[in-house]
């Protein structure tokens, strides 16, 4: 055996996303007022391109089955977060069963907030509705009752307080993707706003 | 909704500076969502985001969003449907020097 034929040491990678910096404490990011919302109110919607709605109460949420992902998270401000703790519902076990043609999804939140990503991306493990964060409940201030979770893109991707899903044929840009941000925004691709 | 975490509309001076070549500082806009007038001024701006976001003091409805890159800005009014300036009155012919 020769040393060194097993490549680069694991050390060589990088850490960080281009143009990040690590950060400890979870800085509190926000469009607007935080929307409080009851929990026998809540609800998650998923609409179909044809109009069908397919409904999740607050109950019905926690009776699916629940994952705790462990990710990086990487916001387009620079910071990143290495090693947070979630808890929530993939969203591979809440497009199970829904049969669509749709290539892209809007997200939507309550307070008004939108994002679009292509819907392949909610797919394969990659993509959580959570309502944990390091063992408790998710805050109001991160998002909760609920978020999207997508953590291999730029976490304005990961929608706080999430009400539901459209999945549309066409891309649809959302809030801060009308406003100069990246339709996509994969941050090892340093996708941070239109054109790069 | 309840958070106070926000900014008066006189923080949006120097940003649109950037930008205008009049002084927005005295300008007033309409909201797109309610209707109502007022200065720009009295917007609340939420500042802790990917840009800046100013909502109508009245409906909470975004109506400016300016989003500022290191080689490149974008401004989104169309949650406002007019901005209103103060100019000079219009001199009917050149002052004499
Ligand atoms: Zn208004």
């Amino acid at each position: 055996m020769s040393p060194g034929f097993q490549g680069r040491p694991r050390s060589a990678e990088p850490a960080l996303p281009p143009g990040q910096y690590l950060t400890e404490d979870f800085p509190v990011l926000s469009a607007g007022p935080t929307p409080r919302v009851p929990l026998d109110t809540w609800e998650f919607v998923v609409t179909v391109e044809g109009g069908a709605e397919f409904r999740w109460s607050w109950d019905e949420l926690m009776g699916l089955p629940q994952e705790t992902p462990t990710v990086d998270i990487h916001c387009v401000t620079r910071w990143s977060k290495l090693g947070t703790n979630w808890q929530g519902v993939s969203l591979d076990t809440l497009l199970e069963g829904i049969d669509t043609a749709a290539r892209y999804a809007l997200v939507h939140s309550y307070g008004g907030y939108t994002t679009n990503l292509p819907l392949d991306d909610l797919r394969g493990g990659r993509a959580w509705v959570t309502h944990g964060y390091d063992g408790g409940p998710l805050p109001a201030e991160h998002g909760g009752p609920a978020r999207l979770l997508v953590p291999h893109l730029y976490l304005w991707k990961s929608a706080k307080w999430v009400r539901g899903i459209r999945l549309l044929v066409d891309d649809k840009p959302g809030f801060w993707e009308t406003a100069g941000y990246h339709d996509y925004g994969d941050p090892w691709r340093e996708q941070r706003y239109q054109g790069d | 909704m309840t958070d106070m975490s926000y900014l008066d509309g006189n923080m949006l001076d120097g940003p649109l500076r950037e930008l205008f070549a009049v002084d927005l500082s005295s300008a007033t806009g309409r909201c797109e969502s309610c209707g109502r007038l007022g200065p720009v001024a009295g917007l609340h701006v939420f500042s802790h985001a990917p840009g800046l976001v100013a909502r109508c003091p009245a409906c909470g409805g975004v109506m400016l969003r300016l989003v500022r890159a290191p080689d490149r800005v974008w401004l989104d009014l169309r949650g406002t449907t007019f901005l209103q300036v103060p100019m000079p009155l219009d001199q009917p012919h050149p002052r004499p020097l």
